[in-house]
């Protein structure tokens, strides 16, 4: 899929040259690169739904991706845990990196590719299983089986979620019995579970009320320390909120990628201008 | 009379037609059954059930025939249940939507509807005799399972459809494997339907005579069968058997035989149901 397979050590380098020749980067640049697209182009079938997008995302950091609906963030979004290759049309060029390594590469092996970048998705979904096996999920399928660490695991994951006070006394409880706040703090505990260095989320609190959306969003503040999140919204206060960066889509396009401050106060194309200022989107 | 008035008996005349369409089967079923009970009822001892069949009637005892049935429900379970579970979960999960899965579906479909007499002449030619397995319990498992495989396979097929794809999803995004997927999620969650669609397919298989009898199953078999190779007969055919007889005291063997098989077959489905109603109180999405 990918157009530069089994590049030599020799064109490596010339790559990383022209990294600092791509535009689209201004944040702190004490931190390195995590995630970069490099002329990524994604087609369901005929249809050209990510057009030549090209953008760097650091590490610890949180990227906002917005844009009006159908504009491909949630496409683009999936592309980093390769969540597109269910869809039987899908095929894609360019190069998709994480940690500068090709992960549309033959040799990536997506299940361990998902154990470094978890997800968390729009709609809250836990397991018919009890809280304790919802967050061991990752664990076991990885044959972990040792109690102690599966205990250990448990507790870290949900104090990390900020869901451990909440639930602590009743662990063997259905996850379903939890209200949809805590639910969606479930999932991001589940995926916290197996240490992934990435995590991506779809809209995370589109499903939730004030409060809860709230929650999330506190808990993405103390997360970033720690690892780099994507997060698709529909919502402009809270990509103000969250978000370092903030990547503009419309209809298939990188149309701007700047500072979150920079992009909300002083949009440089006109596109973002009238999709932040609600009149059109 | 005026016009609301006849659209007024119209609607009361249809009402009671309905009540009567939608008794006649509860009340016919109801009037057979006190009859086969008041007929069979005081035949049921623990003689009849522990008898080999006998040219007496009141010697002739049911034993071979439900054991052989027990041997037939067994036997079809372990050949029917993987392979049509196997089946659902390649056409739901695996198999690309292309014409030739298409044809593939369409045709298991249709195989739920083909007459049982057709696969028990394909058990003959198949498994009696080019597999070399003559009347024997094992070719009437393998006989069985073709005809009740459709209906798990379908049944199952649904059971997957409605596990939700967030769930799915939240597995692949895990890091499982599609067989860990299936595995850990889709299955347990729809082992309750798996379960029902199952337990129906087999009540069924215990009931079905024509098949069997074309297989060459036995009316008269002397023994408890001891291996799956061992000659067999079973409820429905020990029935029939008896029903066909000019002694009388046959025509009572046979409403005690019915009595045992119903027994069974409610029993079969009310574990169904029972599934069912658990499977839909404690899974919600």
């Amino acid at each position: 899929m990918g157009t530069s397979k089994g590049k030599s050590t020799n064109s490596e380098n010339i790559e990383k040259q022209k990294e600092s020749t791509i535009s689209f980067d201004f944040t702190d640049r004490t931190k390195g690169i995590k995630l970069e697209s490099k002329n990524a182009n994604v087609f369901y079938g005929d249809n050209h739904v990510i057009k030549d997008v090209n953008l760097q995302i650091r590490e610890k950091t949180v990227t906002a991706f917005i844009g009006p609906s159908g504009c491909g963030k949630s496409t683009f979004l999936r592309m980093f845990n390769r969540m597109n290759d269910y869809i039987e049309s899908f095929h894609m060029d360019g190069e998709i990196l994480i940690d500068e390594k090709d992960i549309y590469d033959g040799e990536v092996r997506v299940e361990d590719l998902r154990k470094n970048v978890g997800m968390v998705f729009q709609k809250p979904n836990p397991f018919p299983k009890s809280i304790y096996e919802n967050v061991i999920y990752g664990l076991k399928i990885q044959g972990i089986k040792d109690k102690k660490i599966l205990d250990q695991t448990v507790e870290e994951s949900l104090i990390s979620a900020a869901l451990w006070d909440e639930v602590k006394d009743q662990l063997n409880k259905s996850a379903l019995a939890l209200s949809g706040g805590q639910q969606q703090r479930l999932c991001i505990a589940r995926a916290l579970a197996v240490k992934p260095t990435v995590i991506l989320m779809d809209e995370p609190a589109s499903a939730l009320d004030p409060i809860a959306t709230s929650k999330i969003e506190e808990l993405i503040h103390v997360l970033k320390k720690e690892y780099t999140i994507v997060i698709v919204t529909h919502n402009m206060q809270q990509a103000g909120r969250v978000s370092d960066k903030t990547a503009f889509f419309h209809i298939g396009e990188l149309i701007e990628f700047e500072n979150t401050k920079d992009v909300f106060i002083n949009p440089r194309h006109e596109l973002t201008e009238r999709y932040i200022t609600g009149r059109f989107g | 009379m005026n016009n609301a008035d006849k659209n007024q008996l119209k609607d009361g005349l249809f009402k009671y037609f309905g009540i009567f369409a939608s008794l006649i089967g509860l009340i016919l079923l109801s009037i057979f059954i006190a009859s086969i009970i008041s007929d069979g009822l005081r035949r049921i001892d623990w003689q009849f059930l522990t008898s080999l069949p006998s040219r007496k009637s009141e010697k002739a005892g049911i034993l071979t025939a439900w054991t052989g049935s027990l041997w037939i429900f067994a036997l079809t379970a372990l050949i029917s249940i993987p392979l049509s579970i196997a089946a659902a979960i390649y056409l739901e999960e695996y198999s690309k939507k292309n014409r030739f899965s298409k044809l593939l579906e369409i045709n298991i479909t249709n195989l739920a509807g083909v007459p049982s007499v057709i696969y028990g002449i394909l058990g003959l030619e198949i498994f009696v005799r080019t597999w070399k397995l003559g009347g024997s319990l094992l070719a009437g498992a393998f006989t069985l399972s073709l005809l009740i495989m459709p209906i798990i396979i379908v049944a199952t097929r649904e059971a997957i459809t409605a596990v939700p794809s967030s769930i799915k999803e939240a597995s692949f995004g895990m890091g499982a494997t599609k067989w860990q997927t299936i595995w850990y999620q889709i299955l347990p969650s729809s082992a309750g339907g798996i379960a029902t669609g199952v337990i129906l397919a087999l009540s069924r298989a215990v009931g079905e005579a024509a098949p069997v009898i074309v297989i060459g199953a036995l009316a008269y078999v002397p023994f408890v069968a001891q291996s799956p190779m061992d000659e067999f007969t079973v409820l429905p055919i020990q029935i029939f058997n008896w029903v066909s007889r000019p002694d009388p005291g046959f025509i009572t063997n046979a409403a005690a035989g019915i009595i045992i098989l119903l027994a069974i077959t409610f029993l079969l489905n009310g574990i169904a149901v029972y599934l069912r109603y658990r499977w839909q109180r404690h899974v919600k999405w």
